[in-house]
């Protein structure tokens, strides 16, 4: 944000007291703390608007891509290090559908990209993008796919460098805001006057190095094409790593405005591209970009992906209480188990695995797993049997007895004695638990 | 305006550790490795230096038992060998270090007795031509018996032994002074403590030049972004002057495999074997690009990404 300083330099100085301030310099101090809003001056010129909005902005422009539920906002990013505060937004990956292929390959690859979705901890993480690129084969095809991607939700990214095949693309999906990828020096005019004619965001690459790619961006700019996406060179993960990191540095710590966007990483899908894959999401790639990649690599690409943009304040939590797995009934065992995501969902999945219905008492740990909970001295005895208490366990489950994580075993007694419950000690891994669960009944 | 590339530069440096000896150095090793010397963050060429890469060991487990079935079938009938299972390493996977974990040593569980596992440390010793590491089974009574055991029959080897503890460190630290090896210091993800473990060491005499630090790696989808932050912050608090954090990092990524979530059966993710390849593939990755100066694993397809991945990283070299 500027300061009241930096404010008051834009302002007129006419000290006329229409902006109900008795000085300018009184209304910028407003400004500075947001208190007002510099409309209430009716004599700042444009420039001077123009100027200070732009030095309001984030360091890192939010660009959105796509529309309806399914839209994904890049950049915006205030941060080099997570730990410093948290990363906000998520690299958007997406598949290349490439009509070198052919058109079915394409509608395969679009297939494939929409229906790669998984529920990891309780959210919902999926591939969320797909991109139709024209290489080498036929623009109808190319038209087509875009045709058939646009009849789905997810964001899209059209590929092409010829900007007659790009206005054609547009054509068919002008309400779906996809990304135009990309304008190269060659053809920036004609792709930021696209750009600016469907208001729809661009990538800028192919530059040779990062000093001409923030030309172009400033060229953009001042056309009026502000939802810009870069794509520094990368031609090995060093270079990758590298250009990605000046250009985060850039505009983070030195508020440098052209390199102040998203970035995106176009990858393939060989052995070293999925790794590269794992380095955009760790190192600053906004967007990430394969071809039709296994499962096997996926997953594990998503979590490291949800890893990474965790808020390093807040773990993943569920809300502590008296959960039902199936259609528990007084007959039904009670479990205890603690509030953090990974812990609850893993327990969940298990115990689902026996079928036998259960009441899972998820105890308050503030989101921390079972042992660090126990360590950190935030699992005790006393706050399971509170937790019993207040959700009236005992009148749900009469069996009179509860099972508790193995790890904890150390508990028991105390918890006996302060629940009355008869303390079943469970498996140290809840993968034990559909053995356990099956041979104590329902 | 034209864009001048901000560059970081840094008043520290991450200290070399040399693990392993050769002959000229009374060992028996055909190579020493080398962990640490960056002064930037890691693979940040065009900020600093980064004189050695990554190194990347793997592990040998003396008691199959804790080895998951999926891994018993890749890796091979060596693993019921821990020797067999070492040589391989050595020669056929291409690690940097070899770490023994002497698992069965522990009393509630197998309860070898020292002179067994010794034995199996001297054969794995002559078996081998890469550095060693050894790890003790996690009960302090029978380590600090067993460490003295093992630095005795490594002498000259310069191995590294494992793990000081807050609360139990001093008999490992000890065996470790007795015949110039060095030790690895774990600490509980926490940068305080890590900081905490490495002064009880240097006040106890341990020299700096022989602490390698583990923070202790989470597994990917297991608490990963914890100790990716820790490293991260780690080296930053080195690289900005605080040298008692200037040690080498070294994470155990074959941690992977308990996550419950590489190898469980769910075909919507795929075959289990494979994605259990990528989940240590990626918790290693994670660990070098934060900043971890040597990573231990276990599966050698895993290995072999991972090492491609550090040469892409070093643009190739
Ligand atoms: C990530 C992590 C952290 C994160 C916290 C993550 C979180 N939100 O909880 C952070 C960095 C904050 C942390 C801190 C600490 N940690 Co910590 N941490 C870990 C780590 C690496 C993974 C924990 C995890 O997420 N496990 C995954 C979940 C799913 O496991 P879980 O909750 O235990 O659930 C399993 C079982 O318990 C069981 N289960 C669960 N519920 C139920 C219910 C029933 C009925 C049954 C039968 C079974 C069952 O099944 C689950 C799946 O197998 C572990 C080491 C490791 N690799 O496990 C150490 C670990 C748990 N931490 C430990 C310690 C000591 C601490 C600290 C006290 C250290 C310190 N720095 O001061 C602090 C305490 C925090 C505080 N002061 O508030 C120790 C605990 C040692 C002990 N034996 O008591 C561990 C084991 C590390 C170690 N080897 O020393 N930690
Ligand atoms: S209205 Fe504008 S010119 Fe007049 S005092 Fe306020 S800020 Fe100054």
């Amino acid at each position: 944000m500027p300061t009241a300083m930096d404010i008051y330099k834009l302002l007129p100085k006419k000290n006329c007291g229409e902006c109900k301030f008795p000085t300018c310099l009184a209304f910028a101090m407003q400004l500075a703390n947001q208190k007002v809003a510099l409309e209430a001056c009716p004599y700042v010129s444009p420039e001077a608007k123009a100027a200070l909005e732009e030095s309001g902005a984030p360091p890192i422009r939010l660009v959105t891509i796509g529309t309806g539920e399914l839209a994904v906002k890049i950049g915006d990013e205030t941060q080099l290090f997570r730990h410093d505060k948290t990363f906000y937004h998520p690299t958007m990956l997406g598949f290349v559908a490439d009509d070198a292929d052919g058109l079915d390959a394409m509608k395969a690859s679009i297939a494939a990209a929409q229906s790669m979705s998984f529920e990891r901890v309780g959210q919902m993480v999926r591939v969320d993008s797909v991109a139709l690129r024209h290489s080498t084969g036929r623009p109808e095809d190319f038209l087509e796919a875009v045709k058939t991607a646009a009849g789905g939700k997810l964001p899209m990214v059209l590929m092409a460098e010829d900007p007659k095949v790009m206005g054609d693309a547009v054509a068919v999906c002008a309400d779906k805001r996809p990304l135009l990828y990309r304008a190269t020096p060659q053809s920036i005019d004609s792709m930021i006057a696209l750009a600016k004619a469907c208001c729809f965001p661009l990538v800028l690459g192919g530059a040779s190095n990062l000093d001409e790619l923030a030309q172009m961006a400033d060229k953009a700019k001042k056309a009026g094409v502000s939802d810009l996406v870069l794509e520094p060179a990368a031609s090995n993960a060093s270079s990758m790593l590298e250009n990605l990191t000046i250009v985060r540095r850039a505009a983070v710590k030195k508020k440098f405005r052209p390199l102040g966007f998203p970035t995106i990483s176009v990858l393939g899908n060989s052995e070293s591209d999925l790794m590269k894959a794992a380095l955009g999401v760790m190192k600053y790639s906004s967007i990430v970009l394969l071809r039709d990649v296994p499962r096997e690599f996926l997953f594990p690409l998503m979590a490291l992906r949800q890893n990474i943009f965790t808020d390093p304040q807040v773990p993943i939590q569920v809300k502590a209480g008296l959960y039902t797995i199936g259609e528990p009934t007084e007959e039904s065992p009670v479990l205890f188990t603690t509030n953090f995501s990974l812990t609850y969902f893993t327990v969940r999945a298990d115990v689902e695995k026996s079928k036998v219905p259960v009441w899972l008492l998820v105890v308050d740990t503030d989101g921390q797993s079972v042992m660090t909970a126990f360590a950190a001295g935030k699992l005790t005895p006393e706050s399971v049997a509170k937790s019993v208490e207040t959700e009236k366990v005992k009148e749900k489950s009469k069996r009179n007895a509860i099972v508790i994580p193995g790890m904890v075993s150390r508990m028991s007694g105390k918890l006996n004695e302060l629940t009355g419950l008869k303390i079943v000690v469970g498996p140290r891994e809840s993968s034990g638990l559909p053995k356990m669960l099956k041979s104590i009944g329902p | 305006m034209a864009f001048e590339s901000p560059k970081e530069r840094y008043p520290g440096r991450i200290r070399e550790v040399v693990v392993g000896a050769t002959r000229d150095q009374g060992g028996t090793r055909r190579a020493r490795a080398v962990a640490g010397g960056s002064s930037g963050l890691q693979f940040h060429r065009f900020d600093a230096e980064m004189p050695n890469r990554p190194l990347v060991a793997m592990d040998v487990i003396d008691t199959v038992r804790v080895v998951p079935e999926h891994l018993l079938s890749s890796i091979g009938p060596v693993v019921k060998e821990p020797v067999e299972w070492a040589k391989k390493v050595d020669r056929e996977w291409g690690a940097d270090i070899c770490v023994l974990k002497l698992q069965s040593a522990n009393p509630e569980e197998e309860n070898r007795s020292v002179e067994e596992c010794v034995s199996l440390v001297t054969e794995v010793i002559k078996s081998t031509t890469i550095p060693l590491i050894v790890y003790g089974c996690g009960f302090e009574e029978k380590d600090s018996k067993l460490m003295e055991a093992v630095s005795n029959a490594g002498k000259g080897e310069r191995l590294f032994l494992g793990m000081a503890e807050e609360k139990a460190f001093k008999s490992v630290a000890a065996a470790s002074m007795s015949n110039g090896h060095g030790i690895v210091a774990f600490s509980n993800l926490d940068i305080n403590l890590a900081k905490q473990m490495n002064i009880l060491l240097l006040d106890f005499g341990v020299k700096p030049e022989n602490i390698l630090m583990d923070p202790l790696m989470a597994a990917l989808g297991m608490g990963l972004e914890y100790s990716y932050s820790v490293i991260e912050r780690l080296r930053l608090a080195a690289l900005m002057g605080d040298s008692v954090l200037q040690m080498p990092i070294i994470c155990d990524c074959s941690c992977a495999w308990a996550a419950p979530e590489a190898l469980e059966e769910d075909s919507a993710r795929g075959k289990p074997e494979i994605r259990g390849v990528f989940w240590e593939a990626i918790t290693a990755y994670a660990a070098v690009v934060a900043g971890a100066d040597a990573v231990i694993m276990r599966h050698p397809q895993a290995v072999s990404k991972l090492k491609a991945s550090i040469a892409d990283l070093r643009g190739g070299a």
